[in-house]
C-alpha cells in the first residue's frame, strides 16, 4: 500500500515537468503573439503603432528569445519564487489575479460536487433497487432532462426566476457593496446568499448524469452472486445493499474524482460567464483570446497540475477502497 | 393435491409439500417449480439431481425465501424445525421478515456454485465471516475473529491465521469454496443448502470439497440438501436422492434404490448415459433423445413422455402420472412404476 502511494507520487513528478513544458508550448503555438493582438486592438481603436515600436515591445517582453529560454525563465520563476509572471493584458502580477479566483472556484466546485454526490448516490441506489418502480421512472425522466438542458440555459432560467419572482440580486457571487470589500462576516453571508444559484446550476447536470451511472453500476452489481451470499447471511436488505454492492459500484466514481477538479475549473466557463462569476473560467477564456501568454500559460499549468494531483489522489483512494487495486 | 396436512414428525427437519413457483414472462407463465414435495430428516444428506432448468435451484431458493423478485409463490407449504424444536412455516414468511433473517446464516447455511464471485471482493475473508457471527451471536469482535479462525481451521484451510486477513482474489477456487463453506457454517446451522458447490471446480478439488463436506456433516450432525446434475457426486455424498424433471420430483429413494432399482424411465435413462469404467469399448454412450421442452409449452400428460422410451400413446400423453409409492419409501411418478418393480425382481 505504502509502496503504491510512493510509486504514484514519484511518477507524478516527471509527468508534471512534461505537462508544464507542453502547456508552455501550446500557448506559443497560435500564429502571432500578445504584441500582435495588442497592436491590432490599438489600431482598431485608431492609434498608430510603427513597426519599430512593435519590435521594441517584443524585445521588452522577451518574446524574441528562443522557446526553451522563455520556458526556463517562466518555470524557474514559478518554482523558485512562486512568481507566475505578469499579465501583459492587465499589467498585473498573474498570481494576484489567479489565487482569489482560484479559491472561489475550488469552493464552488467542491460544494457542487458534494451536493451532487449527496443527492445522486442515494437516488441512484434507490432507482436500481426499485427498478421500474414509479419513482424510478420519475428519476429517469429527471435524469434525461437534467442531462439535456445546457447549463447556461438553466442559469438563465434560474436568474430570471430569482429576479422576477423573488426579487433577488442574481448574478455574481457578491452584492455590489461587498464586491471589492475585504473579507468579513457580512461578506461571507452575502456569498452564501449568492452561492446557491451557481451550485444548483453546476450540480444539476452532473447529478442527473451521476444518477444514471450509479443506477447502471448498481444494476450490474445487484445481480452478482456475492449479493445473494450476503442475503443468505440474514442481513437486512438495507445492510446488504449499502455494505456490499454500493461499495463496489462507487469505485468507478472514485477513480474519476480526480478529473472533477480540472473539469470544474474550466468546464463551467459558459455558465460562469452567464452568471458573471468571478471564477477562473471566464478569465482563462479572456486570456486565451488575447494571447496573454503568461496568464493563459499559468492557468493551463495549474489546470494540468490539478489533473495530475487529482489522478494521484484518485489512485490512492481507489486503492484504499478496493483491495484488488493494491495488487498491481 | 392438498398435502399441507401431512404429518411433521419430530425427526423431520425440512418438509416441502406441493411447492409451486411460477414466473410471469411476456411469453407466458413459466411453472419453474410445479408441485415439488420432498423432505429431509436431521443429519441426513438429500441429493437433488436434475438437468439445468429442472427447478432444483429455484426450489432451494424458496427454502431461503430468496427466490428472484419476479417469482410468484403459487402455493404449497415449506416447514422447517428450528433449533429450539419449534416448527416454522417458511412458505408463509415474507422475504424480509425477521424470522427469515434469523434463520438465514444462523440455522440454514447456503453455499453456491461460483466460488469465484460468491464472496465480496472488497472485504477480507475474516470480515465476511465475522459479520455473520456478530449478526447472529452476541459476541465481541475479538471472539468473532477467533471463531472465524476456528472455522477456517475446521474447513482445513491452509494457514488460517494468515488467510483470515486475505481477500478472495488471493485465494484459489478450491480455497474460496472452503472459505464459502466456513461462512455458511459460521453459526452451526442445522441445514446446509449446497447449490452445485463443486460444479465450477476441477475434479481433484471437487473430490476434496466433497470429502470435506461429508466429514463436516458427520462431525456437526447437520443435514445437507445437495443440488447437482452429477450422479457420481450424488453417489458419493447422499443418503437419499430426489430426481427432478421440469419442475417436478419424478422419483425419490435411497441412493441404492435409485442406482440399482430406478423406477422411473428418466432416472434409468440418466443412469445409462453415465460412462462406466471397464465397460465395453467402442460402444456409443446412450443419450436421452430430444432435449428439455420449451418451458412455455410443457407437454400434456407426463411431461417426460416425448423423450421416454416406454411412453404409451393414449396414456402418457393424456394423464399426468400419479405418485406411486413403494413400501420401502421409494416414490416414482410413472404410470408403469409397478412394472419396473417386477422387472427388477426378475
Amino acid at each position: 500500500m505504502l509502496s503504491l502511494i510512493v510509486n504514484r507520487i514519484l511518477w507524478a513528478i516527471p509527468t508534471l515537468v512534461f505537462v508544464s513544458f507542453i502547456s508552455f508550448v501550446i500557448i506559443q503555438l497560435p500564429p502571432g503573439d500578445y504584441v500582435t493582438a495588442y497592436v491590432a486592438q490599438l489600431r482598431h481603436s485608431g492609434e498608430y503603432i510603427t513597426e519599430l515600436q512593435e519590435a521594441a515591445m517584443r524585445q521588452e517582453f522577451g518574446l524574441n528569445d528562443p522557446l526553451l529560454v522563455q520556458y526556463w525563465r517562466w518555470i524557474s520563476a514559478i518554482v523558485m519564487h512562486g512568481d507566475f509572471g505578469r499579465s501583459l493584458e492587465w499589467n498585473m502580477d498573474v498570481k494576484d489575479m489567479i489565487w482569489d479566483r482560484l479559491g472561489l472556484t475550488l469552493a464552488i466546485s467542491t460544494l457542487s460536487m458534494i451536493f451532487t454526490w449527496i443527492i445522486a448516490i442515494p437516488i441512484g441506489v434507490y432507482s436500481a433497487t426499485r427498478q421500474y418502480s414509479f419513482f424510478d421512472y420519475i428519476f429517469t425522466v429527471f435524469g434525461f432532462i437534467g442531462k439535456g438542458i445546457p447549463e447556461f440555459m438553466l442559469a438563465l432560467i434560474l436568474m430570471w426566476l430569482g429576479y422576477a419572482y423573488f426579487n433577488m440580486d442574481v448574478g455574481g457571487l457578491f452584492s455590489r457593496q461587498y464586491e471589492t470589500a475585504p473579507w468579513s462576516w457580512g461578506k461571507f453571508v452575502d456569498l452564501l446568499e449568492h452561492l446557491w444559484v451557481p451550485i444548483v446550476v453546476l450540480a444539476f447536470g452532473s447529478t442527473a448524469g451521476l444518477i444514471r451511472v450509479m443506477r447502471a453500476n448498481m444494476l450490474d452489481e445487484l445481480g452478482k452472486p456475492y449479493v445473494e451470499t450476503a442475503y443468505a447471511q440474514g442481513f437486512t436488505e438495507r445492510t446488504v445493499v449499502w455494505r456490499y454492492p454500493v461499495r463496489i459500484a462507487l469505485n468507478p466514481f472514485i477513480s474519476t474524482v480526480g478529473w472533477a477538479l480540472p473539469a470544474l475549473f474550466s468546464g463551467d466557463i459558459i455558465a460562469a460567464v452567464v452568471l458573471n462569476l468571478p471564477t477562473t473560467g471566464p478569465l482563462l477564456l479572456k486570456a486565451l483570446q488575447m494571447q496573454d501568454m503568461y496568464l493563459a500559460g499559468s492557468f493551463i499549468l495549474i489546470l494540468s497540475v490539478f489533473t495530475v494531483i487529482g489522478t494521484v489522489l484518485s489512485d490512492i483512494l481507489l486503492a484504499v477502497s478496493d483491495p484488488r487495486i493494491r495488487m498491481a | 393435491m392438498i398435502q399441507s396436512n401431512n404429518p411433521f414428525p419430530p425427526e423431520r427437519l425440512l418438509q416441502l409439500d406441493d411447492v409451486n413457483v411460477h414466473f410471469p414472462m411476456r411469453e407466458g407463465l413459466v411453472k419453474a417449480v410445479n408441485g415439488v414435495s420432498y423432505h429431509i430428516n436431521r443429519g441426513e444428506v438429500l441429493g437433488i439431481v436434475g438437468e439445468s432448468g429442472s427447478g432444483k435451484s429455484v426450489t432451494a431458493r424458496s427454502i431461503m425465501r430468496l427466490q428472484p423478485k419476479q417469482a410468484l409463490d403459487a402455493g404449497g407449504s415449506i416447514r422447517f424445525r428450528r433449533k429450539s424444536g419449534q416448527e416454522v412455516l417458511i412458505s408463509s414468511e415474507d422475504r424480509q421478515s425477521s424470522t427469515m433473517r434469523d434463520l438465514r446464516g444462523n440455522e440454514i447455511g447456503m453455499i453456491f456454485q461460483e466460488p469465484m464471485t460468491a464472496l465480496s471482493p472488497v472485504h477480507t475473508i475474516g470480515t465476511q465471516i465475522m459479520r455473520t457471527v456478530m449478526l447472529h451471536r452476541n459476541v465481541s469482535k475479538a471472539d468473532a475473529r477467533a471463531r472465524a479462525i476456528e472455522l477456517l481451521t475446521k474447513v482445513q484451510m491452509p494457514r488460517p491465521n494468515d488467510i483470515v486477513d486475505r481477500y478472495p482474489h488471493h485465494l484459489s477456487g478450491g480455497m474460496r469454496q472452503r472459505a464459502m463453506i466456513a461462512l455458511a457454517l459460521a453459526c452451526d446451522p442445522t441445514l446446509l443448502i449446497a447449490d452445485e458447490p463443486t460444479t465450477a471446480l476441477d475434479v481433484t478439488t471437487e473430490a476434496q470439497i466433497l470429502h470435506l463436506l461429508k466429514s463436516l456433516q458427520q462431525e456437526l450432525g447437520m443435514a445437507i440438501v445437495f443440488i447437482t446434475h452429477n450422479f457420481g457426486v450424488v453417489a458419493d455424498i447422499a443418503d437419499r436422492v430426489a430426481v427432478m424433471y421440469l419442475g417436478r420430483v419424478v422419483e425419490t429413494g435411497t441412493v441404492d434404490e435409485i442406482f440399482y432399482e430406478p423406477k422411473h424411465p428418466y432416472t434409468q435413462a440418466l443412469l445409462r448415459s453415465i460412462p462406466k469404467l471397464g465397460g465395453q469399448k467402442a460402444r456409443r454412450l446412450k443419450t436421452i433423445a430430444g432435449s428439455v421442452p420449451d418451458p412455455f409449452n410443457v407437454p400434456d400428460g407426463c411431461s417426460f413422455h416425448p423423450r421416454c422410451m416406454r411412453a404409451v400413446g393414449g396414456v402418457c400423453n393424456v394423464t399426468a402420472p400419479p405418485e406411486v409409492r413403494f413400501p420401502s419409501g421409494q416414490m416414482s411418478r410413472c404410470h408403469f412404476a409397478e412394472e419396473f418393480r417386477s422387472e427388477a425382481a426378475e
